[in-house]
């Protein structure tokens, strides 16, 4: 406890260190989700080939991730950027699936109606598929919230610093309370993270409580 | 590429195979430090899953304590683990940091597959005068059990990919020639090991999914049409990333 005390301001730093670092991966990943599921999803062809690809991604392990890139993309491997862009990797690896399920969910009918009153694709995608497959895209990017975050802590084995420092500190200097403030640390920005989605999702959608998107969107995000 | 011929060329040197360090050596740790974990973790989240399940009660608990158990860094925890259990106790260490990274999907399956089943053949089976554990037994656990394999087949990915950070204190496994490449600026070491790595977890992911497809069979079989299960593939989509 002592330990904490002295060093709230290291634990801090490294806090917000971490935070951008997540943040960054998070709506990178998002971004690039969303064209990446809808073609998975719209055309069959390409959907077993993005959806196995981004399965291969999931079996890399990070720490190998985190040493590869540099070398073939050519920048150091103790930058930020390193840790940022193979967070995204995983991050899009899960939410792909997330999206392409989302746009599944959506009951064809509803598409067909939104067709017939005279919504052209564009137009249908933005405001009938994207607002219908919320529901399941959110429980989809808390999940990628929540394990981006605790996921960056690995970084620090290849020299990003965030709260992963106090991990490898804490265990060479063998101080137990060094190494729990760490994992409290992550956890807490973890679930304030995940707190902040949900309450967006329900002011953003509030038809989702109430309707059979939530069931697929509790399945989905249960099954996670 | 020629990083990639180099990982190549560094798995196929007999001098990788011979010795303590040996590949099929640290294959089979990382191979033994993914099984012991998610086999507790099943033996500890099947059967609240199903309980939670039939009985309808615990769930909000359920996805609360799994939420929690995702936000924990498992590279933290099993740091935490080492200092705490001491040095000489790090194996047991590396198991409960992996049960506890193989709980959450595995909960998720075993509910999610029993909350899937359309609640009328659950009220027709009570209907015919089958007992709660008739019911459990005979219609929720096989018409959920495509969902608890999806759950399987997330844990088991998450743990093969995440027990390479047991090298990091000294375990073993496939991370050892990860990082040790790391220290020693050998990236084709580190790559073999990804490669290797990459090849048990895609190895390990096509059983279950044969063994998905095998029960899947059976649910649709016993439940006839649009009753089976909500679609499996949605949960390995969203499971928690490898370490």
């Amino acid at each position: 406890m002592t330990w904490v005390l002295d060093n709230l301001d290291l634990i801090g730093t490294l806090a917000l260190d971490h935070l951008r670092q997540s943040v960054v991966a998070i709506v990178a990943g998002f971004l690039l989700s969303l064209p990446l599921g809808w073609v998975a999803w719209r055309y069959r062809l390409l959907r077993g080939w993005v959806i196995t690809v981004t399965g291969l991604l999931y079996t890399i392990p990070s720490l190998a991730l985190l040493m590869i890139l540099p070398v073939v993309a050519g920048y150091p491997a103790t930058s930020e950027t390193n840790l940022v862009i193979a967070l995204t990797i995983y991050a899009v690896a899960i939410m792909v699936r997330a999206v392409t399920d989302g746009l599944d969910s959506i009951d064809p009918a509803v598409r067909r109606a939104a067709t017939a009153v005279g919504y052209g694709d564009g137009r249908r995608f933005w405001a009938v598929d994207l607002p219908l497959a919320g529901p399941v895209i959110l429980a989809g990017l808390r999940v990628t919230a929540v394990s981006t975050i605790s996921l960056a802590t690995v970084g620090i084995l290849v020299g990003v610093t965030n709260l992963g420092y106090l991990f490898t500190n804490g265990l060479q200097r063998r101080i137990v309370a060094e190494v729990l403030a760490g994992i409290v640390a992550v956890a807490v920005i973890a679930l304030v993270i995940d707190l902040l989605l949900m309450v967006a999702g329900r002011w953003l959608m509030p038809w989702a409580r109430r309707t059979a998107g939530r069931r697929a969107a509790r399945t989905a995000e249960a099954a996670s | 590429m020629n990083l990639l011929s180099g990982a190549f060329d560094w798995l196929a040197d007999p001098a990788q195979w011979t010795g303590p360090n040996a590949l099929h050596v640290l294959l089979w740790q990382q191979l033994f430090y993914t099984l012991v974990p998610v086999a507790v973790a099943a033996a500890i989240a099947v059967p609240l899953g199903w309980a939670i399940g039939h009985t309808g009660r615990g769930r909000d608990a359920a996805v609360a304590v799994a939420g929690a158990a995702r936000a924990l860094p498992s590279f933290g925890l099993l740091v935490l683990l080492v200092l705490v259990f001491g040095v000489l106790h790090k194996p047991e260490a590396a198991v409960v940091t992996f049960v506890i990274l193989a709980i959450p999907s595995l909960l998720a399956g075993a509910y999610a597959g029993f909350e899937a089943i359309d609640r009328r053949v659950v009220d027709a089976a009570r209907a015919m005068g089958m007992t709660e554990w008739q019911i459990l037994w005979r219609v929720e656990v096989p018409l959920g059990l495509p969902l608890l394999v999806g759950g399987l087949r997330s844990s088991v990915l998450q743990v093969v990919a995440t027990v390479t950070i047991a090298a990091y204190v000294n375990l073993g496994g496939l991370g050892l020639p990860i990082i040790t490449g790391l220290s020693l600026r050998r990236y084709e070491a580190v790559l073999g090991g990804a490669i290797l790595v990459a090849v048990l977890a895609l190895v390990l992911d096509a059983l279950l999914a044969l063994a998905q497809r095998a029960v899947e069979q059976r649910g649709v079989r016993a439940g006839r049409g649009e009753i089976v299960t909500a679609r499996p593939e949605t949960d390995s989509a969203t499971a928690t990333h490898p370490g």
